[in-house]
């Protein structure tokens, strides 16, 4: 395999990491990967990471920009067309940025209830009435779900785009992940609400290996069947509501979730 | 004459956590403005959690921030426990505490090698700073990965960990399992006392400031549990009477909310309070290690909190040792609990410093009312003042030296404005 030109045409290919509303988990997670950070650094150029570095060019040109966060004021809009723009590959990372994350449960509620129930002197407060995924504003040529991002993804990610090549990340259930562990499902086992089959993997089942149902932060797998979900935790008990909440959570706001939680609960 | 106007100003501040600008003025040597200044959009932590199911709490506050979620979920169980009666077992307290000496070890070595350290050996990031000190920065990734780790295995992963409930862990590690980190931390123990000697040495400006300290009030160093909090003009008050002392007030030159002290004091909370009211209760190896740095007690000099976050590595790893060594296993891993109409307060000390939560919930078990006071909305005005204290000498510097001297400063307090954002604070000055 052979490198891929960048296409700015100079070199190591430049990274771009943009951060919109959010909670800086998901950049964190290249931090995170301590062992391989010096080595990635190496090997590409970072032309614009505020958190990482003091010199900025936010201006770009880049070759490959990750996005972090959901676009919820007016600024954020501007900016994401802006990013777009200066960048052939616009990766979306995280529940927010691919979801809307949690801030977007306000989406479901009236913005003006929640922003005086935070600041004292609501008129200040200049934000969009929603929270909303990058896709919902530009195209977006990859998304890499969850909440955070998974460590092993992001590498890969970053890898296949260095090699020019498609990153493998695939679009499975948790579900598929859990039994490929062995583990004992917690909701035949126990009746536990777990979302594992309706949401997308890349966690490595983490939550029914820690004893407890899946929350979904991954958000919907290709083609699920929410319904089907919600009709099996109505049938161990769970109202309507609770159902509805289920699906309303990190996740709450992408389609086949969104749905289901409108048609179960208010 | 013309007047001697000078403007210090970084329209976005890097290498810390969120989005913020500061401002400093200074006309004829008299400072006219001094502004750290938050424009990270709002969340609405606060009013999202209306609603909510009570045991979603721990899931849904870790979201605050990414560098400190342990944090968010270890004040929530405290103030949700101490609402609904709940006493978590001795095992179950000790994983909580190794679990936030985890998130300490991760969040102090991230701030330490890969934010700070770059502004006192003169570069622009870690990456750049590793080309020349590679071996500091290797060990610095070292101890970040051994927290990490840690957070991993009792959390199921490191950011956002999904283990922690309200009564305890939905799963508790087996002995062995926490047992195969003991190396790791032995490791990161010797790491952290090179780590506070190789700070010492660093330079760092001469500055010192009056400051009025707030910590957790604990009979050990204080962590994830407290049993009130304590001042340094020798008060201590309970967690629940936080708002009696301390609120939001405004502050005529921005508009902006900051929590201060009622009296309208600013206050410092942190590492640098923790250790001035807490020194005696370091584990031996960490007070060996700042004895050994010959700075005395109380450390006055923002500057210096670098090498008071070492020493506290030093006691996280040391006391992550003593915990795991310990350990004789944790089961049941949480205690039953049954929602009930109550208000509960609690409160920990997050790598940042006090971190402050109050809830009040229904027996229909969800959640009425939560309130979050972070530890950067609570710094944020000790931060302007210092910004303020040091106006005037920078006259003596070249522009670009005083900017970057500012940015050092407020830098040193590792804010995190994500989690100043959702809460109290928000720019509301406008240019
Ligand atoms: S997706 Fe989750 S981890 Fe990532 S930035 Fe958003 S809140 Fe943080
Ligand atoms: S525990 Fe959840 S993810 Fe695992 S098999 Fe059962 S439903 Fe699927």
């Amino acid at each position: 395999m052979t490198a891929s030109e960048p296409e700015s045409g100079r070199g190591r290919p430049r990274l771009g990491v943009f951060k919109l509303a959010s909670c800086d988990g998901c950049q964190l997670t290249l931090l995170d990967c301590e062992d391989e950070l010096l080595a990635l650094a190496g090997a590409v150029e970072i032309v614009h990471f505020p958190e990482v570095s003091s010199r900025l060019a936010a201006e770009g040109p880049f070759d490959l920009v990750l996005l972090e966060g959901s676009v919820s004021t007016e600024e954020q809009r501007e900016l994401v067309h802006a990013v777009r723009a200066r960048t052939p590959r616009l990766v979306a990372i995280g529940a927010c940025a691919t979801a809307g994350g949690i801030q977007a449960l306000r989406n479901f509620a009236d913005h003006e209830e929640y922003v005086r129930a935070v600041y004292a002197r609501p008129e200040y407060v200049s934000t969009l009435a929603a929270a909303t995924p990058a896709s919902e504003h530009v195209r977006v040529d990859f998304e890499l779900r969850g909440c955070p991002i998974d460590r092993g993804q992001l590498l890969e990610l970053l890898v296949a785009t260095l090699l020019g090549r498609k990153p493998q990340v695939p679009d499975e259930s948790v579900c598929m992940e859990c039994k490929r562990r062995g583990q004992v499902c917690v909701m035949v086992a126990r009746g536990e609400p777990c979302l594992g089959p309706v949401t997308h993997a890349g966690c490595g089942a983490i939550c029914p290996a820690y004893a407890r149902g899946c929350y979904g932060c991954f958000g919907p797998k290709e083609s699920p069947n929410p319904s089907a979900l919600s009709a099996r935790l109505s049938r161990d008990g769970a109202s309507d509501d609770e159902i509805a909440r289920r699906f309303r959570v990190f996740t709450g706001w992408a389609g086949p979730f969104r749905e289901e939680s409108l048609r179960r609960g208010r | 004459m013309d007047a001697d106007e000078r403007t210090y100003r970084v329209d976005l501040m890097t290498r810390v956590e969120g989005e913020g600008r500061f401002l400093l003025r200074v006309r004829d040597g008299v400072v006219e403005r001094a502004e750290l200044s938050i424009f990270e959009a709002p969340r609405f932590f606060e009013a999202l959690l209306r609603g909510r199911s009570i045991d979603e709490v721990p899931d849904i506050v870790a979201r605050i921030c990414g560098i400190c979620p342990v944090a968010y979920q270890m004040s929530a169980v405290r103030a949700l426990e101490a609402a609904l009666g709940v006493q978590p077992t001795p095992e179950i307290r000790r994983l909580r505490r190794l679990l936030y000496c985890g998130e300490w070890i991760e969040s102090h070595a991230l701030h330490v090698f890969l934010l700070h350290a770059p502004d006192f050996l003169g570069y622009e990031s870690a990456v750049e700073m590793a080309a020349d000190h590679r071996p500091v920065v290797e060990m610095g990734l070292r101890m970040k990965r051994a927290g990490n780790a840690l957070i991993e295995l009792l959390g199921g992963r490191a950011i956002h960990p999904i283990s922690v409930r309200v009564g305890g862990f939905s799963r508790a590690p087996a002995r062995s399992a926490l047992a195969a980190h003991r190396d790791a931390l032995a490791r990161g123990l010797e790491d952290a006392l090179a780590a506070v000697a190789w700070a010492a040495g660093l330079e760092a400006p001469d500055f010192e400031q009056d400051y009025v300290f707030v910590a957790l009030d604990a009979d050990v160093y204080p962590l994830e549990e407290g049993r009130g909090i304590r001042i340094s003009d020798g008060t201590t008050l309970p967690e629940a009477d936080f708002e009696t002392r301390f609120g939001e007030v405004q502050v005529p030159h921005s508009n902006a909310l900051q929590c201060r002290m009622l009296d309208g004091r600013a206050y410092l909370t942190g590492p640098i309070a923790r250790l001035a009211l807490h020194a005696e209760r370091l584990h031996p190896r960490a007070r060996e290690a700042w004895e050994g740095t010959g700075m005395s007690l109380p450390v006055r000099n923002p500057y210096l909190s670098m090498v008071v976050r070492c020493v506290e590595l030093v006691h996280a790893f040391a006391e992550a040792l003593d915990l795991l060594d310990g350990y004789r296993g944790a089961e049941p891993s949480a205690v039953p609990w049954e929602a009930a109409d109550a208000v509960g307060y609690g409160a920990t000390e997050a790598p940042r410093g006090l971190l402050w939560h109050r809830y009040a919930v229904r027996a229909d078990g969800t959640v009425a009312e939560a309130k979050i006071v972070p530890p950067t909305s609570q710094n944020q005005a000790r931060i302007e003042e210092d910004l303020a204290s040091i106006g005037p000498e920078l006259a003596a510097m070249e522009h670009g030296a005083a900017t970057r001297r500012c940015e050092q400063l407020v830098r040193a307090y590792d804010p995190c404005i994500s989690c100043a954002t959702h809460f109290l604070e928000l720019d509301l000055g406008r240019e």
